[in-house]
């Protein structure tokens, strides 16, 4: 009974208003404008019969509006790059960043196309100017916007010059032994992330 | 039902995959956030000292679970990680 129903939800449906039409056409988000702060006719309407106070404000009107994705590419890519307990980098321009997503090492530029990576445990650099400032990253995840703004979100992220390298080589043998000696499928992932981790971290250290 | 028939039609008739390989660790049952917290800690442990106290001291958790039953609540379970006095 319901065999055709896939292709009978798929046919266009003849729209019944403007509003409609451009709401089922709706580009990809990375397109949109920002939201209106304020709905015009409501302040109208509240003007004329209450001059002497302010409209209410919405919940929408106290956010900052998206930056608009500039008509040209941008010099510079701003940056946020937050952990869950402190925010690193706030909306810093910088010139490129190269994160360790698991696709690889993803070297964004401004004018990068709109992404969004996971992270694995890796070294990620933000580099402005001359200045190279290098973070190990534990995991999380990068979005980056089609108004060259970047938004790095780590679990945990350490400069690496706080990162000991005794500690990781005992670590590094540790869990190589564990991988061996795993019984379950689950102690064998556990230690299977031991190994990845230390290993990145090593890499970090020396590369 | 009649309606899965259309789902996957890409991958079947193009042979596109059409989703990344499962990644080890959830193919052994755990979690993204599970894993993404093993490797946080993983990195914590790497730190060195004082940054490693501060990080591992940033983490220490208390909290109770209490569960209720017949509308009362009965003895609250407690997890912390300070010192008990």
């Amino acid at each position: 009974m319901f065999r055709h129903a896939a292709k009978l939800l798929r046919r266009p449906v003849p729209t019944t208003s403007p509003a409609a039409s451009a709401v089922s056409r709706r580009p990809f988000s990375s397109d949109l404008p920002a939201a209106e702060t304020a709905d015009p006719a409501f302040v109208e309407a509240w003007k004329k019969l209450i001059p002497n106070i302010d409209p209410p404000k919405t919940p929408l009107s106290f956010m900052q509006p998206r930056p608009a994705t500039p008509a040209s590419i941008p010099t510079k890519l701003t940056v946020n790059f937050v952990l869950p307990y402190a925010s690193e980098l706030s909306a810093k321009e910088v010139d490129m960043v190269i994160v360790p997503a698991t696709t690889g090492q993803l070297g964004v530029l401004p004018g990068h196309v709109p992404t969004i990576a996971e992270l694995r445990p890796g070294l990620m650099s933000v580099h402005d100017g001359n200045d190279v400032t290098k973070y190990f990253v534990s995991s999380g995840f990068a979005f980056i916007h089609a108004n060259s703004f970047a938004d790095i979100i780590a679990v945990e992220a350490v400069p690496i010059d706080r990162i000991d390298a005794n500690l990781v080589q005992k670590g590094l043998a540790e869990f190589t032994q564990k991988v061996n000696s795993a019984s379950t499928d689950l102690e064998k992932a556990e230690a299977q992330i031991g190994v990845d981790v230390h290993s990145a971290l090593n890499s970090a250290l020396t590369g | 039902m009649d309606i899965m028939w259309d789902l996957g039609r890409r991958e079947r008739e193009e042979g596109v995959k059409m989703s990344a390989p499962m990644p080890f660790w959830r193919a052994a049952g755990m979690t993204y956030i599970t894993y993404s917290n093993i490797c946080a800690n993983l990195v914590r442990n790497c730190l060195k000292e004082p940054h490693k106290a501060e990080a591992l001291n940033r983490e220490k958790v208390h909290f109770a679970i209490s569960t209720w039953k017949d509308g009362k609540a009965e003895k609250p379970v407690i997890r912390s990680d300070l010192a008990e006095d």
